[in-house]
């Protein structure tokens, strides 16, 4: 095997001497980078965000920001990281500065206070400064801006800049000095790369390819597969081997919990998990895709998740972040899991003994239970077509950016001539698996989409699941916004006269 | 020396310029205290092995499993402290405690060749202890009168009778939540025996000369024998006033017992389950009207939630105290406080220190009460201000008072919030299951602190040979940009250009005794001491400029770096006039002093003048609020703020933003929740990480923000004629949760008054909103239901508040005594009891 590097900045180092349970951040601030810092480690404030070079579909490379905390260093090997340190030039004894544009709008206009957040912010705005689809197109020259926008519609109107900077680029970077508003007004500032710019020109070629990788301690092992029967028969002899593709769970439980799996194995750059097929009866998502990808990819074209993608998590998450990963773990409040069971999704579980295909309504089985078989991976996620044309997902937390949800609710629903012909009905946050709200879905089939319908299958929805107190909320107020999402989506989804006049 | 509000021509101070590190931040190559381990050869890592009890006797401590793993190099324990085992100034807080009083508390520290070995070798460590009953929440540390420190009251008139003449009475209950400061940078140490035998600590730390303090007294050493330094912070807003001592402490003991270089760093679980945080509060409180709106007299108790040690909270209650009227005159008032001392973290300083919760008290009473009494809360508000000649209740006259109606005058016209309010009504009127509020709220807060000592500065201000200036000063930078207002104040005061200005990082062997860079005051002070040193060396050099160019002294001009003179086309460059002073022999550095004049605080009956001036702001909020969800927005806020004239406006307006985003952040989203229930994990604090304890982020910035700077503010008692900013914009915030209330209440009947929890998050404004459609239901079909009501189905029952720890009491209109027909329909309000639990 190659001796295990990364290129940080542009410069080859030596990474053999992380352990497997090294994080990327821990490493790099070992090589005495400081510009990445840790401010969570859990993958929430994006203070320690750095720049990776990642594959695009055509062979060329785009800069993605990731949160260093979270993924090992060991799964960066041959693989290409900027730090705020590697886009512009600090000014110090005998040097003067050479700020990188993003670097020289969050200066000059106050976009640093105790500048602790701020390289991490500098690195997800470089991203988003390099993203070859930013375009300046404002959009629809009618829409309305302004006051007159309300409700969910804001979103278009104030988190994308003139120049194309999409606020969400953002969303997993915490600053609790500034206010925001200069580092909106830094991003909105930017222009295009120039011609000379030696990352923008990086783009051009391909992304460095992974290659296998194996580092054994005394603390543990890490291993990046060649390929998918490399995976299989590694984890047929260590079933309990922790999977990671962005590690943004598996991260967590090594720096919070303290886990320390005896074997890691890097599933994100295997081609088998990686594929996104349009087929005539399915669309079929590989279960190692980021979250960015399948969103990039699709385009809007499944309504339910280009509407679930801004909500979950940050785009310092989704970067990393996969279906693959949010269903394998089988967290009870992923959000995935809510908008997949309303597509009515079906799960690839593939072995070396072969493939089968479950429904995903019957693939959790208790809490992060499931019906997947030791050995067993999640290949690929496939949602049929045609798509229910009424679809909404309804988030209930605290904060609109990057928050776990205390409620999920996914509703996919075809209505004829004035009757509910089909509904699917997703549920994260209420019960000890994500569930299919399957007594409300028995209430509206067949009936006629009217007023007093809804209300009584409202009614039912608040009953659904088993919500508990915490400390996101009450159950009290779970059980409320199953029965008020369900109102909401009334309002949403029928046709005019409005709900007053029926009454 | 010249007056101290007086600014020369052509002054640095006033420009816009960049946060003077701002490119070493963007660049990451600004360092802070834990960036310096890569720097250090052979460091130890330290852990601590944390309480699994609120509150308990450790009975047992065995060691020896975590020294037997390979790289634990030694635990710290009591046994090994050679001085006082204390991290306090009460000597209340034990070091290493042999009872522990809170989830979290820390027993022992690990040393370990890494941070993993460290962290294994708490894991192995054995503890054993005898758990004893704990006090968690406010309502038991009352039931149970379990209080510690001064209950000290603030009184003027007779409160009794104030309330007596007023014709319309309420009263009430408001438990409000506290707020974690969430620095980015957590809490960090880096200690090590320098080459002189003397103790060197590197800490995260807005208050260097204690952190030595408390080195030395735990190390039995004298001050002269440590020196602490704070390079910057990644964060500080009063949590590392007081909490940096004992870990910097732990540090140094650990470095001296080894005698290599010791690191502590609490990671972000550590910092949020073992250092202090924003004191959450309840109050009761009576408060009487007159038919104008006019209030007539106030009785209140609140109770600050201390945690288990005093720490700050008697500064923090008193400054509730002195803040309760904030920016309205109450003729008879009664304000008495207590600090409960509770099994949690030791609550401590936080942006406002106590002012926020005293002010939030009346501004919830009065966004409150207003629909009952008829008066637009606005209204109310405005009615209600301080007067030109009018005394606060502590017996401090309000100078400048008229500010406050200027600026609610000059904001009602930048915010447009005569249009803006019809907009709004016309809005609310076409959506059913949409509402805004509006709403305005000012702010009035005492600059200073309380306590009179405290008002004294120093700086060091070198001129070398070559005109270079190098300038300390006791204050700390934490972003608040106090570096980049000294660097503005030493080029104003000696007359050069900026650029030939540099600052070095606070350190106690440079300005002793200092104060907390604290209670907004680090400009005011510092400023006050950079620039007496740089005039003295500046008054040097005009002699010897007055000498070279044949002139009287005080017609020497120094502006730009260049030295001039009235009546004379002769030059003298900076750098020439410094090396001809050299050689004169004419000293070229100075130590510079300030201490606030015509303080006088007497705390034992909470009168006198303890602040040297009042900063005033007022901001106009708009939020949009979804019926369904109680999800909001915040769609606009406008602001006027009075800075006083400017030090550096880039920086005064990065305070004003950020502190209003920081109260926005407590007031609506930030919750701390600790396990109130009786099972094991009892009094642990259950939002311990970034994921569960939300500050704000880009979603909850106003999607509008404009921030005016009041004109022609200058203030006579500060350097330069400025004003502190640090603290004051906080409650600016009010204006979002009073704007919350006004959504909410725009969901029902018309005199509807809205109990809303605090913070105000989306599950407290969705009861809020319930709770005024329930009333829009029970007012049946009178005037009220030509509002029409969104539909609420049957699966919730009973009323809500925001149901959950931190949530508000209830509001009782109470008979006046009369049979006034105002307060015959007061009481005939549906007033719903609003049960705290289920």
């Amino acid at each position: 095997m190659d001796p295990i590097q990364v290129t940080v900045n542009g410069e080859v180092r030596a990474a053999a001497a992380a352990g497997p349970h090294t994080s990327l951040l821990d490493w790099l601030r070992g090589e005495g980078f400081t510009g990445a810092k840790e401010g969570c480690a859990e993958g929430e404030c994006g203070a320690c965000a750095v720049l990776v070079a990642r594959p695009e579909p055509d062979g060329t490379t785009r800069w993605v920001s990731v949160n260093s905390c979270l993924p090992p260093a060991l799964a960066f090997d041959g693989q290409e990281v900027v730090t705020s340190e590697g886009l512009g030039r600090a000014p110090g004894a005998c040097a003067i500065a050479d700020l990188h544009p993003v670097q020289k709008e969050m200066a000059e206009r106050g976009g640093s206070q105790c500048g602790y957040c701020t390289p991490g912010f500098v690195c997800s705005m470089a991203a988003e400064y390099y993203r070859p689809d930013r375009t300046s197109d404002p959009g629809d020259e009618d829409a309305q801006t302004g006051p007159a926008v309300v409700g969910a519609e804001h979103a278009a109107d104030h988190e994308h800049g003139p120049n194309g900077f999409d606020l969400h680029a953002m969303s997993g970077n915490l600053c609790r000095c500034t206010g925001y508003r200069p580092i909106k007004d830094a991003a909105y500032a930017l222009g295009r790369p120039e011609p000379t710019d030696t990352l923008a020109r990086r783009r051009d070629e391909p992304a460095p390819a992974a290659r296998p990788t194996r580092v054994v301690t005394d603390a543990g092992e890490f291993v990046r597969p060649a390929g998918l029967a490399e995976l299989f028969d590694r984890l047929a002899a260590a079933p309990d081997a922790v999977l990671v593709a962005g590690a943004t769970d598996a991260g967590v439980e090594r720096n919070i919990r303290h886990l320390r799996p005896p074997l890691t194995l890097a599933i994100d750059r295997i081609e088998e998990l990686r594929g996104l097929h349009l087929g005539p009866d399915h669309i079929e998502l590989g279960a190692a895709l980021t979250l960015t990808e399948i969103e990039t990819r699709l385009a809007g074209s499944v309504p339910l998740l280009a509407d679930l993608f801004p909500q979950f998590a940050s785009r310092l998450i989704r970067n990393g972040a996969t279906l693959g990963g949010n269903l394998g773990t089988g967290s009870p409040i992923g959000d995935a899991p809510p908008v997949l069971l309303a597509l009515d999704a079906t799960v690839l579980l593939a072995s070396a003994a072969g493939e089968r295909e479950v429904p995903l309504a019957a693939y959790f089985t208790g809490y992060r239970e499931s019906v997947r078989s030791p050995g067993e991976i999640i290949r690929a996620v496939r949602i049929p077509l045609p798509l229910a044309p009424r679809t909404a997902f309804y988030k209930i937390a605290k904060r609109r950016f990057d928050d776990i949800s205390s409620v999920a609710v996914a509703v996919a629903a075809t209505l004829d001539g004035g009757s509910v012909a089909r509904v699917r009905i997703g549920l994260g946050g209420v019960a000890a698996t994500p569930i299919r709200a399957r007594a409300t879905e028995d209430a509206l089939i067949g009936r006629p989409w009217t007023v007093d319908v809804a209300r009584e299958a409202a009614a039912v929805m608040a009953a659904e699941g088993t919500p508990l107190d915490d400390h996101r909320a009450s159950a009290r107020y779970r059980a409320a916004m199953l029965e008020q999402t369900l109102l909401k989506f009334y309002e949403e989804n029928h046709d005019a006269p409005a709900l007053e006049v029926t009454r | 020396m010249t007056a101290l509000s007086q600014r020369p021509a052509n002054p640095i101070v006033g420009l816009t310029v960049s946060h003077e590190s701002a490119e070493l931040h963007v660049t990451g190559a600004a360092l802070y205290t834990d960036d310096l381990v890569s720097r250090m050869a052979g460091t130890l890592h330290a852990w601590p092995v944390q309480s699994p009890h609120a509150h308990a006797l450790v009975t047992g401590l065995r060691t020896d499993p975590a020294l037997g793993l390979p790289g634990v190099v030694r635990v710290l324990t009591a046994a090994d402290v050679p001085g006082v085992n204390d991290a306090g100034v009460k000597h209340d807080e034990p070091l290493f405690p042999d009872e522990v009083r809170y989830f979290g508390h820390a027993v022992c520290w690990v040393l370990g060749e890494s941070l993993e070995a460290a962290r294994l070798g708490a894991e192995a460590v054995e503890v054993d202890y005898e758990p004893l009953p704990s006090i968690i929440t406010l309502t038991e540390a009352i039931e149970a009168e379990s209080f510690q420190g001064a209950q000290p009251t603030v009184s003027r008139g007779d409160a009794g009778a104030g309330l007596a003449r007023a014709t319309h009475r309420f009263s009430g209950e408001f438990e409000f939540g506290g707020q974690e400061h969430f620095y980015l940078e957590t809490h960090a140490a880096l200690a090590h025996v320098d080459e002189g035998g003397q103790v060197f600590a590197q800490s995260s730390t807005q208050h260097p000369s204690e952190t030595q303090e408390i080195i030395a007294h735990v190390l039995g050493l004298h001050n002269h024998e440590v020196t602490v330094q704070c390079l910057r912070m990644g964060g500080g807003f009063g949590g590392k006033e007081m909490q940096p001592h004992g870990l910097a402490a732990i540090a140094s003991l650990g470095a001296v017992l080894t005698g290599r270089p010791v690191r502590l760093r609490l990671n972000r679980t550590q910092d949020l389950t073992m250092t202090g945080k924003r004191h959450p509060f309840h109050a009761v409180w009576e408060v009487g009207f007159d038919d104008d709106g006019m209030i007539q007299g106030l009785r209140a108790t609140l109770t600050a939630d201390g945690g288990w040690s005093l720490d700050l909270s008697e500064p923090v209650l008193a400054r509730a105290l002195c803040h309760i009227d904030n920016a309205y005159y109450v003729p008879d008032i009664e304000a008495h406080g207590r600090i409960a001392k509770t099994n949690k973290t030791s609550q401590t300083a936080f942006r406002g220190f106590g002012g926020p919760q005293g002010m939030l008290v009346l501004e919830d009473i009065l966004g409150r009460v207003a629909p009952a009494l008829g008066i637009d809360p606005t209204e109310l508000r405005r009615r209600n201000l301080y007067q030109r000649g009018q005394v606060t209740p502590c017996g401090m006259p309000v100078r400048h008072a008229e500010r406050l109606t200027q600026i609610t005058d000059e904001l009602s016209e930048r915010g447009e919030l005569e249009r803006r309010r019809r907009e709004v009504e016309a809005f609310n009127a076409e959506h059913e299951h949409v509402k805004r509020g509006l709403a305005m709220t000012p702010v009035k807060f005492g600059i200073s602190f309380n306590l009179t000592a405290f008002n004294q500065a120093g700086a060091l201000v070198h001129v070398y040979k070559d005109g270079s200036v190098l300038i300390n000063h006791g204050g700390t930078e934490m972003g608040q940009g106090l570096h980049t207002k000294m660097r503005q104040v030493a080029a104003t005061a000696l007359g050069v250009p900026l650029s030939f200005i540099r600052l070095a990082p606070t350190r106690t062997d440079k300005v002793p005794n200092t104060s907390a860079t604290a209670a907004s005051s680090g400009a005011d002070l510092n400023g006050g001491a950079v620039k007496n040193a740089c005039e003295q060396i500046r008054e040097r050099l005009e002699e010897v400029a007055a000498r070279t160019l044949s002139l009287h002294p005080s017609d020497v001009r120094i502006s730009g770096g260049v030295v001039t003179g009235l009546g004379t086309q002769d030059t003298i460059a900076w750098a020439d006039l410094v090396r001809a002073a050299y050689f004169q022999r004419i000293q070229l550095f100075a130590a510079g002093y300030y201490r606030t004049e015509g303080l006088h605080w007497d705390a034992s009956r909470m009168q006198g003048e303890p602040f040297k001036y009042f900063a005033y702001g007022a901001a106009i909020s708009e939020v949009e609020v979804d019926g369904f969800t109680g999800a909001y927005r915040f769609l606009r806020t406008d602001i006027v703020h009075d800075v006083g004239d400017s030090l550096s406006p880039l920086v005064d307006l990065g305070q004003i933003e950020g502190g209003f985003v920081q109260g926005a952040g407590w007031l609506t989203l930030e919750e701390l929740r600790w396990d109130t229930s009786d099972k094991p994990s009892r009094g642990r604090l259950a939002t311990q990480a970034a994921s569960t304890y939300k500050l704000p982020s880009f979603s909850e910035m106003p999607e509008v923000l404009n921030v005016h700077l009041f004109e022609r503010a200058t203030e006579d008692g500060a350097v330069y004629g400025s004003k502190a900013v640090g603290e004051p914009p906080l409650m600016l915030a009010f204006s979002v949760r009073e704007a919350l209330r006004a959504a909410a209440g725009a969901f029902g009947p018309a005199g509807h008054m809205v109990d809303l929890g605090c913070p105000s998050t989306p599950e407290a404004v969705y009861w809020a909103v319930d709770a005024a459609r329930r009333a829009g239901r029970e007012a049946g079909d009178g005037g009220a239901s030509a509002r029409s009501m969104a539909p609420v189905g049957s699966g919730t029952g009973g009323n809500g508040t925001g149901g959950n720890g931190a949530a508000s009491g209830t509001v009782t209109p109470s008979d006046a005594g009369g049979g006034n027909g105002t307060v015959e329909r007061e009481l005939a309000e549906p007033l719903a009891p609003h049960g705290v639990t289920e």
